[in-house]
């Protein structure tokens, strides 16, 4: 064994427990990234004063950038381990937690306040049903490019990690709710629904929140425009209210 | 009488549990779901290339007949035609629903859906949204199923595992025991049907293509309850993934239906960097053996092509098991709008451009075709009867399998952009069966005694007690790896019954040292050491329906490729002969003379092993082994015939 890597993480037994720093060494293999580092320590959970301890608990799933399982923060950076290479990483390598949703156990963390988000945001089309009545609507092609680079969004969380506005006991909604409001509102159908996506974003925690850091496209694993989204949102949420008032 | 509201559960939240889901939340029906992740971050995010209807929006001719066609001849005729036919009807309203959900799907300049081509087809007939065509189908389902979540249909119980399913004193499931990830509990959900959408087996092998989630593990524990388990021996190998540590990645087959080219140069010492080499130089395998389908040859054909090339013939790229994969002719932009994705996966995980250099690749193990064994209902008119509640039920009442966990739809080998369909199709296609299932029970899940549910929970927590107490020497997750290399060193493109021999005694010595292992953590919080225990146990029985089913099949099928019993087809031979034949001999002797030499001998040797192997082989558990019988194929609407792609 030639080459070895020296991986630093930050523990945690449980979400009430105080948080540890344990540092790994483990041999160097070709086409190693932070995920088969982590697989590594299962096999082999020895720390490196050589105590045995419990492996590493981690969320991953597709292990190709697509799920946002494994999110997590790599050497300051919050991005998926799946897609962090061993060989351009600095060395010794950090990993920890995102700070941003409650942590669960070592570099897991709870995201379910995403998922509840999208809920709220009536981030879905309203269809009749799915039997058969033909085909959808007809969409040009510069729509459709729009759309699907918004639609990639995997709620993997990297844009509210280095959003300084969003915390863990505030109620703001944050960048990747707001980009699939959007998202839905540019579809035919779902622009008829337009209304019950642009009201909640109006309320406290929705998009007047927004403190245009900027920093949610810079992180965004997809390059999603998220700044675009942003002042997309903020531009429908004022003629929504124009509208009010005129009706009203 | 008060009209009770049934209760599904649905294990599994990819493309086929939400798309039951759905349909089961449509009819009224309240549905709990079950996924060890957020649904959203399930295996079908990874697929890529686009899912399958015969819309015939170029007019070339496509229509769902041949598209039924193509998919038997692809499973090498071992798929229920019923089934299979149905399926490709329905394709193009399942499109279309896909398309009404918002999927983002690549236009034409008229603004309609966009199709491509894939392997194993003639036609344009694969639908796309760049090359994350399953992440987008996904996240729509999973859209719909949130905003029944929303109207309070739709109990999400994320971060939980299933683990069995709970049978009462007739052997009818009443429910499943189930495992939250987060704090160890162990408990039952009763409910009048339970639905196992949990996906493939992927992990058996180690590193595939699969997810980490894909262990197979809730197939194995149904069969070790009783549920037969059909077609194990039957293993997709895709020819193109990348390499890494923790898993191959997969390279979209539409890579080559958007004018990849696969080749190798004709000198392995030919060191120059790919674009260097000239046109002159290189070998198109591919395309110069199957100048019909050329790259495009189904994926059993191309993965063997592949071997071939690297192993006995010597000429992979740089003496290494790869091939390149060649998109470099494409303009950037071209690439950017159909293929975006899978590029930058490419790039980021070799650190490449496939834009300006030729990717290399090699195979990998990818999808099974088999699975739980799962009934259907044919209308009598080739088709399914949609309101069957025998549709997609295993062989335990009341309990389904749909999706990649059952065994159906794609016989020996599946086509590309078929998964997607079947996931959606056969998920939709039960909801109406699996409705009128819950209306023929004479019993609510709350009449069952809960003597059944405590009886059930208590069997796994002195299960998980006992794995708690392991304190062995072995490491769970370095025996995983072990019995992964052995299926890869021996179950995989070509197979050898003495390997295979050694294989099953190689899996009878993990299973001994399984007994020695070690739970390396023992905490109840968030730990998931001892469900991977519980998994790896599963693994174990998996892996020997496979590889025992793939000792006892002494042809050559599909995916299943044994070289000893290889029935060498003549150049010149046109499968429209073997129709000639059949008919021929329903009337009178047939004569030599009336075929080219050698064809007829052929032919018979073909219909021979076509009597004797063109059924599903069904594994069922007996005594820690699996007991493996055969059953009829229905055939009844294309006669089986050997496959031809050059």
């Amino acid at each position: 064994m030639s080459q070895t890597v020296l991986i630093k993480i930050r523990r945690k037994d449980n979400p009430n427990a105080a948080p540890y720093w344990e540092t790994f060494e483990l041999p160097e293999k070709p086409f190693a990234n932070v995920i088969s580092c982590l697989q590594d320590i299962q096999k082999n959970p020895v720390n490196i004063g050589g105590v045995r301890v419990k492996p590493v608990v981690w969320d991953c799933n597709c292990l190709e950038e697509v799920c946002g399982s494994c999110t997590m923060v790599i050497n300051g950076k919050v991005r998926q381990a799946c897609a962090a290479l061993i060989d351009p990483l600095e060395k010794p390598i950090t990993l920890e937690p995102m700070s941003k949703f409650p942590a669960v156990r070592d570099l897991q963390v709870d995201r379910a306040r995403m998922f509840k988000d999208l809920e709220q945001a009536h981030a879905w089309i309203d269809i009749d049903g799915t039997h058969d009545i033909g085909e959808g609507p007809a969409i040009d092609q510069e729509t459709r490019h729009k759309a699907y680079e918004l639609s990639q969004c995997m709620t993997c969380g990297c844009c509210l990690e280095s959003c300084p506005q969003y915390t863990l006991d505030n109620n703001f909604l944050g960048p990747a709710v707001f980009s699939q409001a959007r998202y839905f509102n540019m579809h035919p159908t779902g622009a008829m629904h337009k209304d019950k996506r642009l009201e909640p974003l109006m309320k406290e925690g929705g998009i007047a929140n927004c403190g245009n850091a900027q920093n949610c496209a810079a992180v965004c694993p997809k390059h999603i425009p998220l700044t675009e989204s942003i002042a997309e949102i903020g531009r429908q949420t004022t003629f929504h209210l124009i509208k009010k008032l005129f009706v009203e | 009488m008060i009209k009770r509201q049934a209760k599904v559960v649905v294990v599994g939240g990819g493309l086929a549990g939400l798309s039951a889901a759905m349909k089961i939340c449509e009819a009224g029906i309240r549905v709990v779901l079950v996924s060890h992740q957020p649904v959203k971050r399930s295996h079908s995010v990874c697929a890529q290339g686009g899912i399958n209807a015969a819309i015939d929006s170029k007019g070339e001719g496509d229509s769902p007949d041949i598209h039924f066609y193509d998919t038997v001849k692809g499973g090498d005729f071992l798929a229920h035609q019923p089934l299979v036919n149905d399926m490709c009807h329905q394709a193009p309203a399942i499109i279309h629903l896909m398309d009404r959900l918002g999927v983002a799907f690549n236009r034409t300049a008229e603004g309609h859906l966009e199709f491509r081509r894939f392997g194993g087809t003639l036609y344009s007939r694969t639908a796309f949204a760049g090359a994350t065509t399953g992440q987008q189908l996904l996240y729509a389902l999973d859209e719909q199923v949130r905003r029944y979540e929303h109207d309070g249909l739709v109990e999400k119980l994320e971060w939980h595992e299933y683990l069995g399913v709970v049978l009462d004193e007739s052997q009818v499931c009443r429910g499943g025991v189930f495992h939250d990830l987060r704090t160890g509990a162990l408990f039952t959900i009763s409910a009048d049907a339970v639905i196992l959408a949990t996906g493939g087996p992927g992990q058996l092998y180690g590193k595939s293509t699969g997810s980490a989630v894909c262990t197979g593990s809730a197939a194995a524990a149904t069969y070790l309850q009783g549920a037969k388990y059909g077609n194990g021996e039957f293993i997709q190998i895709h020819p193109t993934a990348i390499p890494g540590q923790d898993k191959l990645r997969l390279m979209s087959e539409s890579a080559r239906g958007e004018g990849g080219r696969v080749w190798v140069p004709k000198d392995p010492k030919d060191n120059r960097n790919p674009t260097e080499i000239p046109e002159s130089a290189r070998y198109y395998f591919l395309e110069e053996n199957y100048p019909l389908f050329g790259n495009l040859v189904p994926r059993d054909v191309a993965s063997r092509e592949i071997y071939e090339v690297v192993y006995n013939k010597g000429l992979g790229v740089g003496g290494e098991a790869m091939v390149y994969l060649d998109l470099t002719h494409k303009s950037p932009e071209f690439l950017d709008d159909r293929l975006g994705g899978i590029l930058d996966i490419y790039e980021k995980f070799t650190g490449d451009n496939p834009k300006t250099t030729p990717m290399k690749i090699f195979p990998a193990v990818h999808y099974s075709m088999g699975g739980l064994w799962v009934d259907y209902e044919s209308d009598g008119n080739g088709l399914i009867d949609h309101q069957s509640p025998r549709n997609q039920m295993t062989s335990i009442p009341g309990l389904y399998a749909v999706g990649e966990v059952d065994y159906q739809y794609h016989g020996a080998n599946r086509l590309g952009a078929n998964s997607l369909l079947s996931c959606i199709y056969s998920g939709i296609m039960m909801g109406p069966g699996v409705a009128n299932y819950t209306k023929t029970l004479d019993k609510a899940p709350e009449d069952i005694p809960s003597s059944v549910f405590d009886q059930a929970r208590i069997k796994w927590e002195s299960r998980f007690k006992e794995i708690k107490s392991m304190n062995g020497k072995e490491n769970p997750y370095s025996l995983h790896q072990e019995l992964g290399e052995t299926l890869l060193a021996n179950v995989l493109i070509v197979r050898e019954n003495k390997k295979l021999e050694k294989t099953l005694l190689k899996i009878d010595e993990i299973e001994t040292r399984f007994g020695d292992l070690q739970c390396l953590d023992t905490s109840d919080w968030s730990n998931p050491t001892p469900s991977f225990i519980n998994q790896l146990y599963n693994m174990i029985h998996l892996s020997r329906i496979i590889a025992k089913g793939a000792l006892l099949r002494d042809e050559c099928r599909g995916a299943h490729y044994k070289p000893e019993f290889e029935i060498v087809q003549p150049d010149e031979f046109d499968p429209h002969e073997y129709i000639d034949y059949l008919e021929k001999k329903s009337y009178e002797e047939v004569r030599e003379e009336a075929f080219p030499p050698g064809h007829l001998e052929y032919m018979k040797k073909f219909e021979e092993n076509n009597n004797h192997w063109l059924k599903s082989s069904i594994a069922v558990y007996k005594s820690n082994q699996p007991e493996i019988s055969y059953e009829d194929v229905d055939a009844s609407q294309v006669t089986p015939r050997p496959r031809k792609y050059n």
